[in-house]
């Protein structure tokens, strides 16, 4: 199965949970604050997913390591590279 | 040369290591590169050859490509040049072909990827026995250098896109500083579809799809010590139509 299809699946089977709580589609009769509670949960879900989103890629943004010794390792061994090259014979 | 056979020459395990580096007007990287490239297997005692891959570079990487084969041997310096820019997944599988190693490493020909990080690979492949090591920007104390902050949420929200939606169990998928058991690596290749970051993405995917272990090393990635990295708006655009192929297709 596809990625795609897996969550057009999960999508499908949450839909219709929804809908047959909030339609009341089965004539299940339950307490009316489960049709409440289910009817907004779509817009729920879908804003509380954009806030951990933002949060999420805001702390890996943040926490985005900067390799300035690395940087600076490098620049040093370009330069005894070059040496060393220039004195095997290397022309550039 | 004399000097260059220490002790730790040859660990005799029978294990060798073939670096592919595509090249495209790299005259200036190249030597740096193989310089690095012969310094960290000369100290880890690891067998090894570095083949060159160059499209047909017109500033001349070809012949500074042969000085370095002057230098350092026919045997650890590999040539395979091709006539023309054709991309990096024909340059891996032309690059296999000649590869006289059991594992295949991967990388950047620019010096963003420090061979340095090569015996960690090594290490990590034989504690796990893995088809193929990755090295990682995003996890552990891997880290970029040269990045401001608008290429920083760009890279964390394309990776966080693809994580949602491929769940690939890696951490880092556009990245290619990477180890391969070689025919691994082969089989991967020809099944693989896509250009540019999506071929390296696809290739972790098709992977996962075939069963292969992954391990994983932080890497410190060092971006363009000589000229400008761009990811633009087309880049960004051509990443996204790979990325929902990818969802649609696996």
């Amino acid at each position: 199965m596809t990625k795609l299809l897996e969550w057009v699946f999960c999508v499908l089977l949450l839909g219709v949970a929804w809908a047959l709580v909030t339609f009341d589609l089965l004539d299940l009769r339950l307490p009316p604050i489960y049709k409440e509670l289910a009817w907004p949960m779509p817009v729920y879900l879908l804003v509380l997913f954009g806030c951990y989103s933002i949060a999420t890629i805001g702390y890996r943004v943040a926490t985005f390591n900067d390799c300035e010794e690395a940087a600076k390792e490098l620049q040093t061994q370009i330069a005894e590279a070059k040496a060393d090259l220039r004195k095997k014979g290397l022309k550039l | 040369m004399a000097s260059r056979r220490t002790l730790k020459d040859n660990r005799g395990d029978g294990d060798k290591y073939s670096v592919l580096l595509p090249t495209y007007n790299e005259r200036e990287n190249l030597p740096l590169i193989v310089w690095l490239l012969v310094k960290y297997f000369g100290e880890s005692g690891y067998n090894y050859e570095i083949i060159v891959i160059d499209d047909g570079s017109p500033d001349g990487t070809l012949e500074v490509a042969k000085q370095l084969q002057q230098i350092y041997g026919e045997e650890k310096i590999v040539l395979r040049p091709r006539a023309a820019k054709l991309g990096l997944g024909t340059a891996y599988i032309h690059g296999v072909k000649h590869a006289t190693g059991n594992f295949v490493i991967i990388m950047d020909a620019d010096l963003s990827h420090h061979p340095k990080f090569i015996p960690e690979f090594i290490e990590k492949q034989k504690k796990g026995n893995y088809d193929l090591v990755s090295g990682t920007r995003y996890s552990g104390d891997g880290g970029v250098y040269g990045w401001d902050l608008r290429r920083k949420i760009i890279s964390r929200g394309a990776n966080f896109v693809t994580q949602v939606l491929l769940r690939p169990g890696a951490s880092d998928l556009t990245g290619s500083f990477r180890l391969y058991k070689k025919e691994v690596l082969e089989r991967l290749v020809e099944r693989c579809v896509s250009k540019g970051y999506v071929f390296q993405m696809e290739m972790i995917i098709r992977a996962r799809q075939l069963r292969y272990t992954i391990g994983e090393v932080p890497i410190s990635f060092v971006d363009r010590v000589y000229g400008e990295s761009k990811l633009g708006g087309n880049e960004i655009v051509s990443f996204l139509k790979g990325l929902l192929t990818l969802f649609a297709t696996t």
